[in-house]
């Protein structure tokens, strides 16, 4: 692609939550970047800031209790920390749109699914009601959901939930926006659902031309999806690699670990998975050291006095860990 | 189609529990001691004669229904006599031809006295009910909208007051209140006005329902700010908020089309069955102002152990929270697509 500048770029990120308990370090300097068309998997377990991170870059943090203390979230030029509420309103929806985990629960029980979509329209683009609802009508058929001129008329409850996800799909790509972000979209959804629905978003981003980025615990259908993959750990990322390498060159000790616990075509069936020892790191205290070290199979000394910055180690491919996890030698 | 069934048999439900409370009305106070008989004993001008012939102009000397004598005490009697003979079916053919017997006290026909009383009431509840639903509703979206500022915990707790303060006490009030200030405390009308052009009588009876009106007012206001308040904050963290929002809505749109449909749900079901209830619940607020309504008939009844008029009006209310009830069914089923079909 020619045109594969940077569009987004996100700098920095930090979001704090202030709770009763004390403050939650949530994310804590994320920096990572896009270009267009391009798709990007993040990667982590639960609460490790994946979708406080896109919450963040979609300013759709509540505030309070977060607040992003820190950092740049630069899109086509403009740093959307920077701009008013009423700005980021033209942004969301019609230049980044968002997908969510439960389609059950994401949609609007009482209003029809015609309606949903169409207000997306209606917000950000001058056409009438009737171009709306014809718009309505192709995006359902572009998702693949049969009849859909008559559907738009039905509510949310007389879909499953994986023609919900496709609603959800549909409105989302409402405004043919540049950037799709989907929070774990397939999560709530079985497993030949799933697959249908990563289909789905593979040929439509194809066809869009838009970039994507994808939240998953699940390393196990990025290979397929992204180009590009951000793993993260405890607000951190830890490390970024075309898909490819982070299979092949794995360098963090946590991208290895989560490999191993991953089941394996290859793999001989008398050999179990393995499970990350320890629990996920507790968020309330300020992060001192390497967040993984205590669960780490190669720690050293240095890991628990001094967090490894994310540094280019070889060519698009970035580590932060003080390890060689090939050699065993500090780097 | 499936929606005309499901209507039709909420309504037979009605219908149903309306036939159950005549049956459960009738002997309620068949079973409750007191004719005006007895309440005449105790006038020592009454003798025998003059008592049998009360208890046969209101049709007392009747057995009560096949095998039973009276109820209270229980004396059984004839099982073979026709039924039509019996208080019991002669009430039912009554109510079906629109007749409740006759007061007691003032000999005039239940049916006359509960209708006229009946809107004043409505007129009462039906102001009382739209200001507090409009007042509550709007102070309701504001806390929400403010939550945890301390304009929402203010109004809050004022609601909070408002909701507890026992009705007759705030009325006595706010009574005292208005006397002071020269507003009028009692009845419907100042006595004479009917001469006076419409106009003005209106006037009038703005003039007196203020208060009572106020009464009410403000302590439903409470409950439905309170409703709307917890209801609109809990549709406020759903999911499709946040889809709303990252559809690029703004925080009126959100609110306007997406959060206050939901979150007048339950504020609908306590309304409609507060309409019922409500009727019922006045009769502090009348009786404090003298107000000629339905829940002072009540209050006048009691004490004058009134009993057909006490039964017209126990039948009345039941038909009526019973028949909110079933509005509430079925705007419930209009507002929700999920309820439509069942």
């Amino acid at each position: 692609m020619t045109n594969a500048r940077k569009f987004l770029e996100v700098k920095d990120l930090k979001t704090q939550f202030n709770t009763p308990e004390g403050t939650v370090y949530a994310v804590n300097g994320v920096s990572f970047d896009l270009k267009e068309g391009e798709t990007l998997a993040v990667v982590g377990e639960s609460g490790c800031g994946k979708s406080v991170t896109m919450m963040s870059i979609m300013r759709l943090i509540q505030i309070p209790p977060g607040k992003i203390v820190g950092g740049e979230v630069v899109f086509r030029d403009t740093d959307l920390l920077q701009l008013s509420e009423e700005a980021m309103e033209q942004i969301r929806g019609r230049e980044i749109a968002m997908i969510f985990q439960d389609p059950m629960t994401s949609l609007n029980p009482v209003l029809t699914v015609g309606k949903q979509i169409t207000e997306t329209l209606r917000t950000h683009t001058p056409m009438t009601q009737e171009q709306c609802r014809a718009r309505a009508g192709a995006l359902l058929e572009l998702v693949g959901i049969p009849d859909p001129i008559k559907r738009l008329d039905d509510y949310p409850h007389q879909f499953s939930g994986g023609m919900r996800q496709r609603v959800m799909i549909a409105m989302s790509l409402a405004c043919t926006p540049s950037l799709l972000i989907a929070d774990e979209p397939t999560t709530a959804l079985d497993v030949t659902i799933q697959a249908q629905i990563i289909e789905l978003v593979k040929e439509l981003k194809k066809n869009v031309g838009m970039a994507m980025i994808w939240i998953t615990h699940d390393l196990g259908i990025v290979a397929g999806l992204a180009d590009r993959v951000i793993v993260m750990y405890a607000g951190y990322v830890v490390e970024e690699a075309i898909v490819d390498d982070l299979y092949e060159n794995t360098l963090h000790p946590y991208t290895l670990a989560l490999l191993q616990a991953l089941p394996r075509a290859d793999r001989r069936r008398d050999q179990s998975l393995k499970s990350i020892k320890g629990s996920p790191p507790n968020l309330l205290v300020e992060p001192r050291g390497c967040p993984f070290a205590p669960r780490c199979e190669f720690v050293r000394e240095k890991c628990i006095a001094e967090n490894p910055a994310l540094v280019n180690v070889e060519t698009n491919h970035k580590v932060a860990c003080w390890v060689d996890v090939k050699t065993g030698a500090l780097r | 189609m499936d929606r005309t069934r499901a209507i039709l048999r909420k309504a037979a439900w009605s219908v149903f529990t309306i036939l159950f409370v005549i049956i459960l009305n009738f002997f309620l106070f068949r079973v409750l001691p007191g004719d005006p008989a007895r309440a005449g004993i105790r006038d020592p001008r009454l003798n025998k004669d003059a008592i049998e012939a009360l208890r046969v102009r209101f049709g007392l000397d009747k057995p009560v229904i096949n095998c039973f004598e009276t109820l209270n005490p229980v004396k059984l009697g004839d099982c073979a006599i026709n039924p039509m003979e019996t208080q019991f079916f002669i009430y039912v053919r009554n109510l079906l031809q629109g007749e409740m017997g006759f007061s007691y006290h003032t000999n005039r026909p239940v049916v006359d006295i509960l209708g006229e009383r009946l809107w004043n009431t409505i007129l009462l509840i039906g102001v009382g009910q739209i200001l507090s639903i409009i007042f509550g509703v709007a102070i309701g979206v504001f806390a929400a909208w403010k939550a945890r500022t301390s304009l929402d915990y203010g109004a809050v707790a004022a609601s909070l007051v408002a909701w507890s303060l026992p009705t007759f006490w705030l009325a006595i009030l706010l009574l005292f209140w208005g006397s002071t200030i020269g507003l009028p405390v009692a009845g419907k009308a100042t006595p004479g006005m009917s001469s006076y052009p419409l106009l003005q009588q209106w006037g009038d009876i703005a003039r007196h329902m203020l208060l009572p009106t106020l009464t009410y007012t403000i302590v439903y206001m409470g409950e439905y700010t309170l409703i709307m308040r917890s209801s609109l904050l809990d549709v406020l963290s759903e999911d499709y908020i946040l889809t709303a929002r990252a559809k690029g809505l703004n925080s009126f749109q959100i609110l306007r089309d997406h959060a206050l449909k939901n979150a007048m749900l339950p504020l609908v079901t306590v309304i409609a069955i507060n309409l019922g209830f409500t009727v019922a619940g006045v009769i502090q607020i009348e009786s404090v102002f003298s107000w000629p309504g339905l829940g002072n008939a009540i209050y006048e009844a009691v004490v004058r152990r009134d009993f057909p008029v006490l039964q017209g009006a126990f039948l009345l209310i039941a038909v009526t929270v019973i028949l909110a009830n079933l509005f509430a069914d079925l705007t419930y089923t209009y507002l929700d697509p999920r309820v439509r079909v069942e």
